[in-house]
């Protein structure tokens, strides 16, 4: 079934629509033109931590990822954001199984690769990109350009010839915007936003159907952001690619996503389409993360009204009962120590997990209350 | 080999208790203002070849190395970029706090130790008793820059210097860092400079506006005028690049075209005309000067008449 991605990958120009209906006659657990491409079941990355020299022993867990769900369809682009420490990293690469999930599933064209190993895995990395957040860190400086692009197509042996190869890098590279006559030169020769282009070229090079792409612009300059941003959009229109886009600069998420997830100590607290979570907001915490946010007005500035939370994110070592947002909530209440909220639906897609909406129904939860719980 | 002019000819002042920003990206010369401004520009291979630095009437730049460390930190306070790399990693928290008190203000070791634990009070570190025996590795980044804060403040200097201060912290973060500082230097009646390439950071707070481009000031005046009306196509291109929550979301991000230039090897004329998109044949030759163009503002730029932002997707 992965086979089944390949034609809209290799047919750069094809329309979405032609895509999405290849897709859904091969895979038969998928129903419906909009199934998603990839979908994250109850994810859970739980890093154990040790003490001792010799002998160690457990002492306990950083629940890095705790039960997180989401899916991401052909052409779309899911913002995932959340301030450090929030898990929002661990889920991406978890996605990519660099980080082996101790619990759930991850569905790619309706298969499930959370326990693929070897060979089968290599394959299904190759429909899956990754661009990191470091332009530094994240290129060998000893390979050139070139070669750092054209590496993927040697992995999964896309190419035939040396010349089809050369073609390739070219061809990659001119889609990304750098000349391909730069392929000799070695990173340390290129600026940041240059360097983040050759990883977007790299991540391109097996055709992915999927990219995570982790922080891909917050090292940059702001001019420099503008431009990755919209090569970035420009490239998911050219192929109809599904972006998982990782940040936690929030006018930067509202500007490329169509969907939102907002994270948490490892927890999703809030998700829905970008215009229903942007203009209406649930969830105490991104009310909060969306007031902090600076905005280039002056006047505007001035008389906006700032939540400012208190504290830093808790230790995800040891974190609250309940609502692991309450240690910093400007409206937590008693309740919020002993129940978990879980993530309900207030309209179309918006879900948030905060029992004090409005829209939440607390009916497994509260023994002690009334008959009316019970809708 | 060549000479990089990191600042040129940069001329501003600030009087008591305004705050000035400095806005400008990677490279424009504004921490190597700033570093200028406390004489910590590392020589060699850095040297201030010209210039006055005047702080209340006199010449930093004429100073003797000990009238220079009775300005530094009692005086002029610094907040750097990095919470991590700016605090000493084998000193306590409440050793650090105490050495400018004891210092500077000749107080015995119980008096700067009870003056430090107010000072944490005061930029909200709960528990500041046993806080004063971690080590700055055991705290995290924005607890780091709440202590740089209260040391840089600890002197009640007349100037405050915050280079990025808040940069390397997260949104809800940096809000409550860039409200304590408001919040102290106005209790002080402390001048602040805020250095950022973050325009949103800025506007909240600073009541003059410089914007940088290759080692010198392009453009000044009060924030509402800068943003509001700005006359340099650099200081436009800033603003329409970066996305923000009020302008339609679909709009697509107008980018500077090209590369920050390198200051080894500057064009002839002005620095910035390869990336604009007024630039005219005056631009190749002579790069023009920073001119009052109206009460308080200037600008350096042959064009500023022609020069207007439009919001995109806003209609007024």
């Amino acid at each position: 079934m992965l086979g089944a991605r390949e034609y809209q990958a290799s047919n750069s120009g094809s329309d979405r629509l032609t895509v999405t209906t290849t897709n859904s006659n091969t895979s038969g657990v998928e129903t419906g033109a909009q199934a998603p491409l990839l979908e994250v079941r109850d994810l859970k990355v739980h890093f154990p931590v040790k003490e001792g020299f010799i002998i160690q022993r457990e002492v306990g867990q950083i629940k890095a990822v705790d039960g997180v769900n989401l899916h991401v369809r052909p052409g779309e682009t899911l913002g995932l954001v959340g301030e450090s420490g929030s898990g929002k990293t661990t889920v991406g690469r978890a996605i990519l199984k660099l980080e082996e999930p101790t619990a759930g599933q991850i569905v790619l064209n309706g298969e499930d690769i959370s326990d693929w190993k070897g060979t089968r895995l290599r394959e299904a990395r190759r429909h899956l990109g990754m661009v990191f957040q470091d332009p530094f860190g994240s290129l060998n400086p000893r390979m050139s350009a070139g070669n750092l692009v054209g590496e993927p197509l040697k992995i999964h042996g896309l190419t035939d010839s040396k010349s089809e190869y050369r073609r390739r890098v070219a061809e990659l590279m001119n889609l990304v915007g750098l000349n391909p006559q730069m392929a000799g030169r070695y990173p340390h020769e290129f600026s940041g936003g240059q360097r983040q282009r050759i990883g977007v070229a790299r991540a391109l090079a097996s055709k992915p159907d999927v990219m995570v792409l982790d922080e891909p612009v917050s090292a940059l300059d702001v001019s420099i952001q503008a431009q990755v941003i919209n090569l970035i959009k420009d490239l998911q229109d050219q192929f109809g690619l599904a972006y998982i886009f990782i940040a936690h600069d929030l006018s930067v998420v509202r500007n490329i996503s169509d969907r939102v997830a907002v994270m948490y100590l490892g927890k999703i607290v809030e998700t829905g389409a970008r215009d229903e979570l942007y203009n209406n907001p649930k969830h105490p915490y991104t009310q909060a993360l969306l007031s902090a946010v600076p905005t280039a007005d002056p006047v505007l500035e001035r008389t906006r009204n700032r939540i400012v939370l208190e504290g830093d994110i808790p230790s995800p070592l040891n974190p609250p009962s309940g609502c692991v947002f309450r240690t910093r909530c400007p409206v937590a209440t008693e309740e919020c120590s002993e129940i978990l909220p879980e993530l309900q639906n207030i309209e179309g897609t918006h879900s948030a997990a905060c029992i004090n909406g409005d829209w939440y129904n607390r009916t497994p939860q509260t023994a002690g209350a009334d008959s009316s719980s019970a809708p | 080999m060549g000479v990089i002019k990191a600042v040129n000819d940069v001329s501003f002042s600030v009087s008591e208790g305004e705050t000035l920003g400095l806005v400008g990206e990677s490279g424009c010369g504004k921490s190597v203002t700033a570093l200028s401004l406390m004489r910590l520009v590392p020589s060699p291979p850095g040297r201030i070849v010209d210039g006055k630095i005047l702080f209340q009437g006199s010449d930093l730049l004429e100073m003797s190395e000990q009238e220079m460390r009775n300005v530094r930190g009692r005086q002029i306070g610094m907040i750097f970029q990095e919470p991590m790399t700016s605090l000493n990693p084998v000193l306590s928290i409440g050793r650090q706090l105490r050495e400018p008190l004891e210092l500077h203000l000749g107080m015995t070791k119980q008096q700067a130790l009870k003056k430090s634990t107010e000072l944490l009070e005061l930029v909200g570190i709960p528990d500041p008793e046993t806080r004063l025996n971690s080590f700055p590795h055991q705290i995290s980044g924005g607890q780091r820059q709440r202590v740089m804060i209260a040391m840089a403040l600890s002197c009640e200097p007349s100037l405050l210097i915050a280079d990025e201060a808040t940069t390397a912290l997260d949104v809800t973060i940096q809000a409550q860092i860039l409200e304590i500082i408001k919040d102290l230097t106005d209790r002080i009646g402390t001048a602040v400079i805020i250095i950022t390439h973050n325009l949103g950071v800025v506007a909240r707070y600073a009541d003059t506006v410089n914007v940088m481009y290759a080692g010198r000031i392009r453009e000044t005046g009060s924030s509402d005028q800068v943003y509001k009306n700005p006359k340099h196509p650099y200081t436009v291109g800033l603003l329409n690049s970066v996305p923000t929550l009020d302008v339609d979301a679909d709009v697509r991000l107008e980018p500077i075209r090209g590369e920050i230039p390198n200051l080894a090897n500057l064009p002839e004329g002005c620095a910035f005309r390869d990336r604009c998109d007024f630039a005219v044949e005056k631009c190749k030759t002579s790069d023009p000067d920073l001119i009052e163009l109206y009460d308080g503002h200037l600008g350096a730029c042959w064009e500023h008449e022609n020069i207007k932002r439009v919001i995109p997707g806003v209609t007024v």
